[in-house]
């Protein structure tokens, strides 16, 4: 007699704790806040391609859990996405979908284009029905030109020519809508980009510290970490700190030996793995 | 393909039916469907949505904004078919709104299913654009199989199956219209809840509330295209004064004998109603202009 249990899981989103959660927030415990990036995400199309835009702060409620995190995440050579809503579920999705179109592109053998991630990520979260919160800007350039798509954590896409997504989203689309225009050049766009996410920190309170910026054009991409630091530290006493010796009682003292520095070539390791997948697919001719 | 559609949750062969609402609410679409209330539905299932939706906005108490940016994506729209002597015009605005806050001011919302059937979405952007890339899938395959084009009716009963079948879990109103050499211009609307019905002119969206009395009013039988195309500019941008939910540009699809014709109508072009105002850079070039006039005794 096959049991309930028994029955394979159809996959998808297990909505059996849902009663009791709900059961539990009606009699007043409080559910642990998520760790979200409060953000500002922009992104636009200018002459050559399209330009990226983050702010770096994540936030768990209140507190800033990380004042300098990456929200531009890479999904293929030519492709990057910018991330908004909670920060596990933007990793997890676009970790995913870059494995996805990498293991598509050995397949087919061709770039990565940007329609197939958009695809990916859109079915994915409209299975999700929502509950996977992620937002995005996805922006990139392949063959048929520069595309910037935003996508919905329901599974619905728009593609613009400027973007802005995340809780900064109204402060950045306010700096977009009253000075971008068509045909910028590389040096405006990338101008433009950071004003809209200086506009966002400055007047959002879930999004601070520093713009990332990253330049996709045809056959470059450039990713300018920390494009601009607005909030550097000004509490540092400019005297320095003077610790006296002796102050700190310290009760064990342990000395550990650190033995030669390893330097690992991962180029080299990428060559092995495409070696191993060439040979077991027959792609090499075995020679005697 | 099985593997996708399952989990999705969405099924075409209707054998399998998935209930995802089991947080202990009620389905809100269940108990409301009817054709003469469809505005006021889509209205209160938008409302009733964004209640489901309570529990993640108490997470984000901290940003309490009025804009509520998490509310799911919809069109609140206005979309409007017509049928003309000759073939079909299927108009709407291009306002996606998510909360109180336009996501997108220049949205396409009318989609292309074939060469010679588009569809105009409202209700949910999600649930409508996987809908049409469903249906597109679907229309693709039957035409391969067939050996010519789809007709009108094959594709909005398409649409009717997806929608009627898992009208649990969709929020989607679409107005079906194309050209097919036997039956010729046709338009089929197919509400909230997957009904079908064939109509000489159809209109939805949350804007369409205010256009049932125009309609009455201006639609007669066998316009020419230019009329037809003048009646869906004019009655769209009436809704678009009226309706918050709709707004920007509208964009024309015309459908007949010869193909397919695009057009793209800006705001300013669109005529002005009552009380609206000419567009200015600034109310102070208003203001500023007029000298009072002494006062005579």
């Amino acid at each position: 007699m096959v049991k309930m249990t028994d029955l394979p899981t159809k996959g998808g989103f297990s909505f059996d704790l849902c009663t009791r959660n709900q059961m539990l927030l009606d009699k007043g415990v409080q559910m642990p806040p998520f760790r979200k990036t409060g953000t500002t995400i922009v992104g636009l199309v200018f002459q050559d391609g399209v330009v990226l835009g983050a702010d770096t702060r994540a936030t768990e409620g209140p507190i800033v859990a990380d004042k300098n995190c990456e929200k531009i995440h890479f999904m293929a050579p030519n492709i990057y996405c910018c991330g908004a809503g909670t920060a596990a579920d933007t990793e997890a999705v676009t970790d995913m979908v870059s494995s996805q179109l990498q293991l598509h592109r050995y397949a087919t053998g061709r770039e990565s284009r940007v329609v197939t991630a958009l695809t990916l990520l859109k079915s994915h979260l409209f299975s999700y029905q929502g509950h996977v919160s992620a937002a995005l800007v996805l922006g990139g350039v392949d063959v048929t030109g520069p595309h910037l798509q935003t996508v919905y954590p329901h599974g619905s896409t728009d593609t613009l020519p400027f973007a802005t997504m995340g809780s900064g989203s109204l402060a950045a689309m306010s700096v977009f809508e009253s000075k971008y225009r068509e045909g910028l050049t590389r040096e405006e766009g990338i101008e433009l980009v950071a004003e809209a996410i200086c506009a966002g920190i400055f007047n959002d309170l879930g999004s601070g510290s520093n713009v990332d910026v990253c330049v996709i054009t045809k056959g470059q991409t450039e990713y300018l970490r920390n494009y601009q630091l607005p909030n550097p530290r000004t509490y540092i006493s400019s005297k320095g700190y003077s610790f006296v010796k002796g102050q700190t009682v310290f009760l064990e003292q342990l000395l550990l030996l650190v033995s030669k520095l390893v330097h690992v070539e991962a180029i080299f390791q990428l060559r092995v793995d495409e070696w191993q997948y060439r040979i077991n697919w027959g792609l090499v001719p075995c020679l005697c | 393909m099985e593997n996708k559609l399952s989990g999705f949750g969405l099924d075409p062969t209707g054998v399998e039916r998935r209930t995802f609402l089991e947080e202990g609410e009620s389905s809100p679409k269940q108990s409301l469907y009817s054709l003469s209330l469809s505005a006021s539905l889509y209205l209160a299932c938008f409302h009733l949505l964004s209640l489901k939706l309570g529990f993640i906005l108490l997470l984000l108490s901290i940003y309490k904004m009025d804009l509520d940016l998490s509310a799911p994506h919809s069109t609140g729209t206005t979309i409007i078919g017509v049928t003309y002597n000759g073939g079909v015009v299927l108009g709407a605005d291009s306002r996606t709104s998510t909360g109180m806050y336009v996501a997108n001011r220049a949205s396409d919302k009318i989609t292309e299913l074939t060469d010679n059937v588009y569809v105009c979405r409202s209700g949910s952007a999600a649930d409508t654009q996987v809908i049409s890339d469903y249906v597109r899938y679907f229309l693709h395959q039957h035409t391969i199989q067939l050996g010519q084009p789809a007709t009108v009716k094959v594709a909005a009963n398409l649409v009717r199956l997806l929608s009627y079948q898992n009208k649990n879990m969709l929020q989607a109103g679409v107005i079906v219209g194309g050209w097919d050499k036997y039956e010729g211009g046709q338009i089929y609307s197919v509400p909230l809840g997957g009904t079908i019905l064939r109509q000489p002119f159809s209109i939805g969206g949350s804007g369409s509330s205010y256009l049932y009395g125009f309609f009455d009013q201006a639609w007669k039988e066998d316009m020419t295209h230019e009329e037809a195309e003048q009646l869906v500019v004019k009655a769209a941008s009436l809704a678009m004064a009226r309706d918050g939910a709709s707004g920007g540009v509208v964009r024309t699809v015309t459908i007949n004998a010869e193909g397919v014709t695009r057009k793209f109508y800006g705001g300013d072009t669109l005529p002005l109603w009552h009380d609206e105002l000419e567009p200015t850079n600034s109310l102070l070039d208003l203001l500023s202009s007029s000298v009072p006039e002494p006062m005579s005794t």
